[in-house]
């Protein structure tokens, strides 16, 4: 084993010059993602400065709970697209996929299914059913685009550009301008709203049960790390970030829950249920909403795919250095390939939380939602050179894009003016992080 | 999991009856009229650092670029251990031992050293995920024998130094029990100091028991560091001779004049002496 990297060969004074002497060396000490860190702080004075100017109505429960439902289906697709920029290519078909996705599940929920297969409306089948065939249509669609640009040498550009006028017009093709509603009563709730939460206990239970694995793992980690003998975090770090992410955790579910029921649903249901109706009115704290649920669900697993698995790591080698990546035996263009199909599977899940939370499919579903998702992933830190990109910063990088137009809508500025100053952070947000890394290096 | 071959059980390759580790015959390659490499024969011994030479456009690069599965040749035959070799494309090679340090150093700048020397490769747990700390603990010991000085185990290559990266392409290289080395222009873009480092791992790596092919420019690294020498000219090999038999000035008569220094005409070498 590697005996010079224990701690104890390391001298007194070796050990003066591993203290932190300034905010990145501390960082680096602690072995803490500082882009990240930024991101939150960009965040955090985000909302601030609109709770201040809206006089202390952005951070509320209610509208965070919100901006938490709205954030979720941009922060679904910009997981993929942060792959899709870091292989070096870019999908600007997944509005147009999302739509064409929409409405097909809509099509399936409320005619294929319930007449041609006779189930009925409202059978239990026909939402696992939807969301099986939203999910599978759309990993192949994107592998179908994903294999056109790996074996077809036709640049992403082109081959997304064209998916994105062809899925959009096969829409107005086949709907010819109609709008689907409703639809089926339970697809309808993983879009979210009162019913669409984990409620009170499901949510404080989900939040301990994540803290505990947040905590197991940072465990995990030392130990690996331990068992080689290579430098660990130090202690004190481990106990920080165990804390924070603690905190963070139980303070988002405390906000979630402290958002109640619309009085007259809670009411309505206290009367379905034989309750009676205190003076205050009947309360019942909302939750996790599912589409949330499914954010973070996707976020995980895609987080894990980027950093832990072998394809993941194939994706940002393709990105650092295409050529390396082919001669070191890399299958470059079926890497290519899934990494599209995964984009595509990921609009599919956008579909579903888009078309629920709706309660509708209508033409122009997911429409300039590719800008929204590219930009989210590029605030959220993801380069263009390639190589460079995380998945829980476009997560982050949808958070802040949402933040800054629900703000906007608060403050009553106009549409057009939200464009000119959402394009404004994004190229600004760019043009620091490129300044951030030439001084770094 | 991570085997990392110590010097002494590093497995002895097959050798042909000749003991030659590698034999390339009649190799030809063209690229439209032009014959880059025409009917060319070449072999190496395990231990031997076998140098190439030439001047811009000799073939050098091409000639490698077929045993490393990069170019597929129009005709000729390969001969690893003795036995005929079927090598269509990079994979292919490496299944025979064959590893190759490229001029431009082929790293993926924005992952670190771990990463690089297991890239295409890496390790896995049984769950299928990555298994970082193995890679990481393998790369440690195996910079412990090419450059102890190494410690940037965790940061992007792309900013570590050129001699830095130059030991985690060789380290990528020697991983995987190679048993042959193609090395196009390793010093070239090093200081100095670094160039001696470099110079330093292929003697190590020489008394392993590799077979190195030493593509350069640097007539003083080939002097230096190669047993044998053959220069190229316009596709063909113009002579392989032993270092010892000839002097710098006659390897770059014929990396100049393409002749050998026998079959050169007085006014040939003497044009040569007064350009040189």
């Amino acid at each position: 084993m590697s005996e010079a990297a224990t701690p104890s060969a390391l001298s007194v004074g070796d050990r003066l010059r591993q203290l932190p002497h300034s905010g990145r060396a501390l960082a680096r000490t602690a072995d803490i993602d500082t882009r990240l860190v930024g991101l939150l702080a960009a965040l955090a004075i985000i909302w601030i400065g609109f709770n201040v100017a809206t006089g202390g109505s952005f951070l509320t429960a209610r509208n965070l709970w919100n901006l938490s439902v709205q954030s979720a289906s941009i922060a679904i697709m910009a997981t993929g697209m942060v792959l899709v920029i870091v292989s070096r290519n870019i999908d600007l078909s997944v509005g147009s996929m999302l739509g064409f996705i929409g409405y097909t599940m809509a099509m399936a929920q409320t005619t294929w299914l319930p007449e041609a297969f006779g189930l009925g409306l409202g059978h239990p089948v026909i939402w696992i059913a939807t969301v099986i065939l939203g999910i599978v249509l759309g990993l192949g669609m994107g592998l179908l685009q994903g294999f056109v640009i790996a074996y077809g040498f036709i640049p992403s550009f082109i081959v997304t550009l064209g998916g994105l006028l062809v899925w959009r017009g096969l829409i107005f093709q086949y709907a010819q301008g109609q709008t689907i509603a409703p639809l089926d009563t339970t697809f309808r709730l993983l879009g979210g709203g009162p019913q669409g939460s984990l409620g009170e206990w499901g949510s404080w239970a989900l939040g301990l049960i994540a803290v505990a694995i947040v905590i197991a793992g940072l465990l995990l980690l030392r130990r690996r790390q331990a068992k080689y003998g290579f430098q660990v975090r130090p202690v004190w770090a481990t106990v920080v970030l165990g804390i924070v992410a603690a905190v963070v955790i139980l303070g988002a579910v405390w906000v979630t829950t402290a958002y109640p029921w619309p009085e007259n649903l809670a009411n309505q249901y206290a009367q379905q249920h034989g309750l009676e109706i205190p003076p205050g009115g009947f309360i019942i704290p909302t939750g996790i909403a599912y589409p949330v649920l499914i954010t973070i669900g996707v976020a995980i697993v895609m987080t894990h795919l980027a950093e832990r698995r072998r394809f993941g790591r194939n994706v940002y080698a393709i990105g650092g250095n295409p050529q390396a990546a082919e001669l070191s035996g890399i299958n470059t263009k079926r890497t290519i390939m899934l990494v599209f199909g995964v984009m595509g599977l990921l609009a599919g899940v956008s579909a579903i939380v888009q078309t629920a939370r709706l309660n509708a499919a209508v033409t122009g579903l997911g429409v300039t939602n590719e800008l929204d998702v590219i930009s989210a992933a590029v605030i959220g830190g993801t380069s263009f050179i390639g190589g460079i990109g995380t998945i829980p910063g476009a997560v982050l990088g949808a958070v802040v894009m949402q933040s800054l137009r629900s703000g906007m809508v608060q403050l009553r500025v106009d549409s057009p003016t939200q464009d000119i100053v959402v394009g404004i952070v994004l190229v600004a947000a760019v043009g620091f992080d490129a300044w951030l890394r030439r001084r770094s290096t | 999991m991570s085997a990392v071959p110590e010097s002494s059980e590093r497995t002895q390759p097959p050798l042909s009856a000749e003991g030659y580790l590698v034999e390339m015959r009649d190799i030809s390659v063209s690229f439209g009229g032009v014959h880059a490499v025409n009917d060319v024969t070449i072999n190496l011994r395990p231990g031997e650092v076998l140098g190439l030479v030439g001047g811009n456009g000799a073939g050098k690069s091409t000639l490698m670029k077929v045993l490393s599965g990069a170019q597929v040749p129009d005709s000729g035959q390969i001969l690893i251990g003795g036995t005929a070799a079927s090598i269509h494309n990079p994979r292919d090679a490496r299944t025979y031992g064959i590893e190759c340090i490229y001029q431009t150093l082929a790293l993926a700048d924005n992952l670190d050293a771990p990463a690089n020397v297991f890239l295409g490769r890496e390790l896995v747990q049984r769950t299928g995920v990555l298994d970082d700390p193995a890679m990481e603990d393998a790369t440690r010991r195996l910079m412990k024998r090419l450059n102890p000085r190494f410690e940037n185990f965790r940061s992007a290559v792309e900013s570590l130094s050129g001699g830095q990266r130059q030991s985690v392409a060789i380290a990528r290289a020697i991983q995987f029990n190679a048993t042959i080395l193609i090395m196009d222009e390793p010093t070239a873009a090093l200081g100095p100091a670094e160039t001696a480092q470099v110079r330093d791992l292929i003697r190590q790596l020489k008394t392993e028991g590799l077979g190195i092919f030493l593509i350069s420019h640097d007539i003083h690294d080939v002097f230096d560091l190669a047993d044998r020498i053959s220069v190229m000219y316009h596709g063909r090999i113009v002579d392989t001779v032993d270092k010892d038999q000839v002097t710098t000035d006659e390897i770059l008569g014929m990396i100049i004049l393409g002749k050998k220094p026998g079959d050169a005409t007085r006014e040939e070498l003497d044009a040569f002496r007064i350009a040189g």
